[in-house]
C-alpha cells in the first residue's frame, strides 16, 4: 500500500546542506496502522510528508496505493492526494475563513461531488452536528481537530496521515480525538501512517518506527 | 452553490473574511475606472456637440479671410458662386432652417475686424475692443443670442452697435450710451450673449463691438498700419459640393494670402484639438486606475503571502496549484469587475458635472449624453487592470508547498522556482500599460512616452522603497530611543509595507507636485513684473505724425518718455534665393513644391535700432559692426531662423510695402518673450528702415488704475486711432484662462490622490491585523499607548518623507521636461512650495497611519491573545 525505497531528503539550511532523512526503506500494508515516533527534529513530519506526496524526495522512492510518485507531476500527486489520502494536522489546520461544513466539504467539492449531505453526516458522526455553521476561531481546540477528522475521512481516503493530532489538545480531550479517529479508521479500513511524540497514542498502533537523526532505529510489530 | 465550479465557490467563502479590505481594493479600482469614464465620455460628448454644431460654428457654408481687402477676381468668383446657388436652390418654404429665396447678394456677408479703443463719454470709460463691422444676413446658421432678444436682425438698420457684456462692465456703460469708435458715434442697442463658434475666453482681452459696414468709413480707423482682417461668409445650396469648390481654388486663393474654411475643414480642426485636450485628460484618468491596480497588486501580494497557510492545506487536501490559482484570479477578477461597475456609476455621475466646469473653454453647448463606448472601455480596462496587476503576485500561490501545512520551510530565503509563466505575467503587464497607454492617447509617440515615463517614475520610486528598507536595516539608530528604533524597525520587518505605501503615495504626490510645477511656472512667467520700473500701459499704432503729441501727453500726465520704437510692417519675398511659395506648386518634372512655411508666409512688425535689449542676447553672429556696405544687416529670433533654415550670411530679401529690401543674415538672437516686451523677429541695423512707412509703440508705467484709465482715455480722445492696452487686464485675463485649463487637469488628478489615498489605507489595512498583535503583546509587556502611538507616528512619518520626497525629485525632472521640451520655456523650482507640500505629505501619512491603528490603541490584550 505505502513504500518507500532509500528515501533521503536534504535542505538547504543557512547556504548548508542538511539531511534530514538518511536511506529510509519501509513498507506498509494495507489497512495497517503504523506510529512514527522519535524526539523532534528526528525527521518525522519530513517523512510523513514524504509518502503523503508533499513533496519530492532528494533521492529515493515513493510508491502510494501501487503508484510511483516519482513519476507524478505536482498536480498529479495533487488528485492522489484528493482521492485517496486523508491529513490530520498537529494544528488543525482548517481553514480559517470557512465553517465548519465548508471546511469539511474542500475534498470533496476539488473533486466535484455532492458535499453537503456527507460532511453534515460526518460532523454529527464527531458529534458537531450543531456546529455546522461555525467558524474555526469559534470552536475550541477539540471541536477543531474534529472537524478536521471528518474533513480528513470525507473523501473516504485509502490511507490517513496524522501529525501528531493530538500535540494541540489536553490529555482528554486529546483520547476523545484519538477515539473517534481509530474507529473512523476501523470501519473505513483505511491505512494508517502516524506521528506522535505520545508514547501511549503510539501503543495503540500495530506497529511503531523509531527515528533518530533522520534515521530508522528500531521498527516492531505488536 | 453546487453548481457553481470551485474556485468561484472558493473565491466567495474567502472574500468573507476579507470584506473591509476588498472594499478598499473595490474602490481604487473605481475612482480610477470612474475618472477614465467620465473623461471619454466627456471627449465623446464634444466631438459630437462639434459633429451637431459644426455648420453654426462656421455660420455659412464657405468663409474667406485676408488681410487685405479681397481682389475684384476673388468677388467675382464669389459672385458667381452665390449665382450658381441662387440658380440651384431647392425651395424648401416649411424649413425654417434655410431662408428660402436669398438673392445672390444677401447669399454673401462681409466683415471687417480691427483693433480699436472704445470710449463711452457719459461714463469717460475707454477699452481695447475688437470691432467687426458686419454686411449682410450673417450667420446662416445658427443664431445669434443676444439681450434683448431680437436686437442682431436690426444692428445694420442705424448706427447701431451689439457689444460683449465686458464692455459695458470696462466702460461703466449702459445700453442706450453712444459709444465712440474712432470718429464713428454707435448707439449700444444691446449685448451679445451668445454667437456661433464662440469660446468665452477669446473675448477678454479685447472684448468685440459689432457695427454696421455701412458706416465703418465714419471711424476713420483703417488707415495705414491698422490690423485689420476681412472676413466673406457665403451660404450655398446642398446640392454643391463645397468641399470640391474649397478644393478646387485654396491653391489659388493662398497665393493671394486669402485662407479658406468650409464646415469640414472647421470640424477637423476644432474637434482635433478638443479630442487631443481630452485625450490628455484621459491619460491623467488612466493614471488614477493604474495606481488602483498597483493597489491591487500590492495587496494581492500580501494576501498570497498571508494564506501560505490555506493553501498549503487546500493543496493537501488535493487542490492542483492550477485550482488554488483561479480561485484567488477569480477574487482579482471579481475586484475588477465591481469596482468597474462601480466606477462607470461614478464615471457618469461625475460626467453630468462637468459641463458647467468647461463650458466657457469650448466652442459647442455640452450635453452629457451616456457614452456607451466611454462606459465599455471603462469597465474592461478596470476588469484588465485588476487581473494583470494581481497576476505576478497571485503566481506565488503556485509555489507554496503543500509541506507548508506540516511545517514552516527550512529555507529561510526561500527563492522563487523559475517559472516561466512570471516572465509571461511580466509582458503581459508591461504589454498591458503600453496598449492601455496607446488606447487612451491614440498616438504612438505619447503613449510610449507616457507608458516609459510611468515605468521610470514607478521603478524610481520602487527603488527607493527597497532602498530605504535595506538601509534602515543596515543603519538603524542603534542609540535611538525605543520608540523610534521599532517605528523604523517596522519599515523592514515582515510583512512590512513600506514598498507599497510608497508607491502608492509617490505616485499620487508625483502627479499631484508635476501638475503644481507646470502651473506654478506659467503663472510665473507670464506674471506682469510689478517692479516699480517695469511698464504697465502699452501703447501703439502710433502714426509717426501723432508721436510728439502721444510723448506731451504722456509728460502731461507727469510720465516719463519712453522709448517709442518704430514698427514696419514687411513680409519675406525670398530665403536664400528661393521666393516664398504660397501655395503648393505643380513643377516641371511632375513633383509638387510644398507651400512654404508659416514663418515665410507670415507678416513680420520690424523694428530697427542699434543696441540689444533686456529680454534678448545674442547666440551666433555678431550685433552690428558698424556701417555694413551692401544689404541690410537683420538679426533674427533664433526659433524662426530654424523655421526660416537660415543661418548667418544668408540671404533675405523683404518685401516693405512693395519695396524690395535685400538683407543678410547677421545674427541670432534668444529673446525671452513671455515678458510683456515689445519684442521683434526681426530687428534691422539702423539706416535700412528709416525712410520705410512706419509706426511707433511705447510702453509708460503709470501706477494708479484711475489715472491709467485717465491717460488712455486722453489718448483715445485725441488720437482715436491709438490703441493702448492695459496690462494688469492681459494679467487678469491670462491667470483666469491658465487657472481654468489647470483647473480642469486638476480636477482629474484629484482622481488619482483619491486612488492614492484609498491605495494607501488599503496597503496599510493590509498590515493591519499584524501591527495589531504586535501592539498588544508590547502592551502586554507594559507599553504605554503613548509608546505605541509613538512608534506608529515614527514609521509612518518615515514612510510619508520618503515616498514625498522621492515624488517630488521625480517631479521636479518632469516638470522640468514638460517645461523645456514641450512647453519651451523657462523653469524654475518653487522650494519652500515643494517642501511645504512634502510636509504636507508625511502628515497626511501619519494621520492615515494612526487612524489605522485607532483600533490597536484601544484593543485589551486579551481581546486579541485570546483570538490567537
Amino acid at each position: 500500500m505505502i513504500r518507500c525505497e532509500s528515501l533521503t531528503q536534504t535542505y538547504l539550511s543557512g547556504g548548508k546542506p542538511l539531511t534530514v532523512l538518511k536511506d529510509i526503506t519501509l513498507q506498509v500494508p494495507a489497512g495497517e496502522a503504523i506510529a512514527v515516533v522519535g524526539p523532534s527534529g528526528s525527521g518525522k513530519s519530513t517523512l510523513l510528508g514524504l509518502l503523503a506526496g508533499l513533496d519530492n524526495p532528494t533521492s529515493g522512492t515513493v510508491h502510494l496505493d501501487g503508484q510511483h510518485l516519482n513519476d507524478l507531476t505536482e498536480d498529479d500527486r495533487a488528485r492522489l492526494r484528493g482521492e485517496k489520502v486523508g491529513f490530520v494536522f498537529q494544528t488543525f489546520q482548517l481553514i480559517p475563513t470557512l465553517t465548519a461544513l465548508e471546511n469539511v466539504q474542500v475534498p470533496l467539492e476539488l473533486r466535484a461531488e455532492p458535499a453537503t449531505a456527507r460532511a453534515t453526516e460526518l460532523l454529527k458522526r464527531v458529534g458537531l452536528g450543531d456546529r455546522l455553521d461555525h467558524y474555526p476561531a469559534q470552536l475550541s481546540g477539540g471541536e477543531q481537530q474534529r472537524v478536521a477528522l471528518a474533513r480528513a475521512f470525507s473523501n473516504g481516503p485509502k490511507m490517513l496521515f496524522a501529525d501528531e493530532p493530538t500535540g494541540n489538545l489536553d490529555a482528554s480531550t486529546g483520547s476523545t480525538v484519538i477515539d473517534l479517529m481509530m474507529e473512523l479508521n476501523r470501519e473505513s479500513g483505511t491505512t494508517l501512517v502516524l506521528v506522535t511524540h505520545d508514547p501511549e497514542l503510539a501503543a495503540r498502533a500495530s506497529r511503531t518506527i523509531r527515528l533518530r537523526d533522520g534515521a530508522i532505529i528500531s521498527d516492531s510489530a505488536r | 452553490m453546487s453548481g457553481v465550479p470551485f474556485p468561484a465557490r472558493m473565491a466567495w467563502r474567502e472574500s468573507r473574511a476579507a470584506r473591509r479590505r476588498l472594499a478598499l481594493l473595490i474602490a481604487a479600482i473605481a475612482v480610477g475606472v470612474g475618472a477614465l469614464v467620465a473623461i471619454n465620455s466627456v471627449t465623446q460628448n464634444v466631438a459630437a456637440a462639434v459633429d451637431r454644431e459644426a455648420r453654426s460654428l462656421l455660420g455659412a457654408d464657405l468663409a474667406l479671410s485676408s488681410r487685405q481687402p479681397f481682389p475684384d477676381s476673388v468677388l467675382a468668383f464669389l459672385d458667381s458662386l452665390s449665382r450658381e446657388a441662387v440658380a440651384r436652390e431647392a425651395c424648401d418654404s416649411v424649413s425654417p432652417v434655410r431662408p428660402c429665396g436669398l438673392t445672390a447678394n444677401d447669399r454673401i456677408s462681409r466683415t471687417t475686424e480691427f483693433g480699436a479703443m472704445a470710449y463711452v463719454a457719459r461714463t469717460a470709460g475707454t477699452r481695447l475692443v475688437r470691432v467687426f463691422a458686419l454686411e449682410g444676413p450673417f450667420p446662416y446658421y445658427g443664431a445669434v443670442d443676444t439681450e434683448p432678444i431680437g436686437v442682431w436682425d436690426v444692428l445694420q438698420s442705424g448706427r447701431h452697435a451689439l457689444v460683449d457684456p465686458a464692455v459695458l462692465t470696462a466702460l461703466e456703460a449702459r445700453v442706450g450710451d453712444t459709444l465712440a469708435i474712432g470718429q464713428g458715434r454707435f448707439v449700444v442697442i444691446g449685448t451679445i450673449s451668445n454667437i456661433p463658434g464662440d469660446i468665452g475666453f477669446q473675448n477678454v482681452f479685447a472684448p468685440r463691438v459689432f457695427i454696421p459696414a455701412e458706416y465703418l468709413d465714419e471711424t476713420e480707423l483703417l488707415g495705414f498700419g491698422a490690423r485689420i482682417s476681412y472676413d466673406l461668409f457665403l451660404k450655398l445650396e446642398p446640392t454643391m459640393d463645397v468641399e470640391a469648390i474649397a478644393n478646387a481654388n485654396r491653391s489659388a486663393l493662398r497665393r493671394q494670402r486669402i485662407g479658406l474654411r468650409t464646415v469640414e475643414s472647421d470640424r477637423e480642426e476644432l474637434g482635433g484639438a478638443l479630442t487631443s485636450f481630452g485625450r490628455f485628460l484621459g491619460l491623467v484618468a488612466l493614471m488614477a486606475l493604474l495606481l488602483g491596480g498597483l493597489g491591487v497588486a500590492s495587496a494581492v501580494h500580501v494576501f498570497v503571502k498571508q494564506k501560505r497557510e490555506t493553501i498549503a492545506v487546500l493543496r493537501c487536501l488535493g487542490a492542483p496549484a492550477g485550482t488554488v490559482f483561479r480561485t484567488y484570479l477569480t477574487q482579482a477578477l471579481a475586484i475588477g469587475l465591481l469596482g468597474g461597475v462601480l466606477g462607470v456609476g461614478l464615471g457618469v455621475g461625475v460626467q453630468m458635472l462637468l459641463p458647467s466646469m468647461v463650458r466657457d473653454l469650448l466652442p459647442v453647448g455640452l450635453e452629457a449624453e451616456l457614452s456607451w463606448s466611454a462606459i465599455g472601455l471603462g469597465l474592461a480596462t478596470g476588469v484588465w487592470v485588476a487581473t494583470i496587476f494581481s497576476l505576478l503576485p497571485l503566481l506565488r500561490a503556485r509555489y507554496v508547498s503543500p509541506l507548508a501545512a506540516l511545517r514552516e520551510p527550512f529555507e529561510v530565503a526561500q527563492r522563487l522556482p523559475r517559472d516561466r509563466w512570471r516572465w509571461v505575467a511580466r509582458a503581459a503587464l508591461a504589454t498591458s500599460v503600453i496598449l492601455l497607454a496607446l488606447i487612451q492617447a491614440r498616438h504612438v509617440l505619447h503613449g510610449l512616452s507616457f507608458a516609459g515615463a510611468i515605468g521610470v517614475g514607478l521603478l524610481v520610486l520602487w527603488g527607493a522603497a527597497v532602498g530605504l528598507t535595506k538601509a534602515v536595516r543596515r543603519w538603524l539608530p542603534q542609540r535611538s530611543p525605543y520608540v523610534v528604533r521599532q517605528g523604523l524597525a517596522n519599515l523592514f520587518r515582515p510583512a512590512n509595507q513600506t514598498v507599497a505605501v510608497i508607491l502608492a503615495l509617490g505616485f499620487g504626490a508625483f502627479l499631484v507636485s508635476t501638475l503644481f510645477l507646470v502651473q506654478h511656472n506659467f503663472l510665473r512667467q507670464l506674471r506682469v513684473d510689478t517692479r516699480e520700473d517695469r511698464p504697465n500701459l502699452l501703447i501703439y499704432d502710433i502714426q509717426p505724425d501723432q508721436l510728439d503729441g502721444v510723448l506731451e501727453e504722456l509728460a502731461a500726465a507727469g510720465l516719463p518718455p519712453g522709448h517709442p520704437v518704430p514698427i514696419v510692417p514687411m513680409r519675406i519675398a525670398s530665403v536664400k534665393g528661393e521666393p516664398v511659395r504660397l501655395a503648393d506648386v505643380e513643377q516641371e518634372d511632375g513633383d509638387t513644391a510644398a507651400r512654404s512655411t508659416w514663418a515665410h508666409r507670415r507678416e513680420y512688425r520690424s523694428t530697427y535700432r542699434d543696441t540689444l535689449v533686456g529680454t534678448e542676447r545674442l547666440v551666433a553672429g555678431t550685433w552690428w559692426a558698424g556701417a555694413g556696405a551692401g544689404d541690410a544687416g537683420v538679426s533674427l529670433e533664433e526659433d524662426i531662423a530654424e523655421m526660416l533654415d537660415v543661418d548667418i550670411g544668408d540671404d533675405i530679401v523683404w518685401d516693405v510695402q512693395g519695396i524690395a529690401l535685400p538683407s543678410t543674415v547677421t545674427s541670432i538672437r534668444r529673446v525671452d518673450w513671455t515678458r510683456f516686451q515689445t519684442n521683434f523677429f526681426a530687428v534691422f541695423e539702423p539706416g535700412a528702415l528709416e525712410d520705410a512707412p512706419q509706426m511707433f509703440v511705447t510702453e509708460t508705467r503709470v501706477g494708479d488704475p484711475a489715472s491709467r484709465g485717465t491717460l488712455q482715455r486722453r489718448l483715445a480722445e485725441r488720437f482715436p486711432n491709438v490703441s493702448s492696452l492695459d496690462l494688469s487686464v492681459v494679467q487678469r485675463a491670462v491667470d483666469r484662462i491658465i487657472n481654468r485649463l489647470i483647473g480642469a487637469v486638476r480636477f482629474v488628478a484629484v482622481f488619482s490622490v483619491l486612488t492614492g489615498i484609498v491605495v494607501l489605507v488599503g496597503a496599510l489595512a493590509t498590515s493591519r491585523y499584524q501591527r495589531l498583535r504586535e501592539g498588544v503583546l508590547l502592551k502586554t509587556l507594559g507599553a504605554t499607548r503613548r509608546q505605541i502611538v509613538r512608534i506608529v507616528l515614527t514609521e509612518y512619518a518615515a514612510l510619508g518623507l520618503l515616498a514625498a520626497v522621492v515624488a517630488i525629485v521625480l517631479s521636479g525632472v518632469a516638470g522640468w521636461g514638460l517645461m523645456i521640451f514641450v512647453f519651451e520655456t523657462s523653469y524654475r523650482i518653487p522650494l519652500g512650495h515643494l517642501a511645504a507640500l512634502a510636509g504636507g505629505m508625511a502628515l497626511l501619512t501619519m494621520v492615515v497611519g494612526v487612524w489605522n491603528s485607532l483600533g490597536l490603541f484601544r484593543a485589551p490584550p486579551l481581546q486579541v491573545l485570546r483570538a490567537e
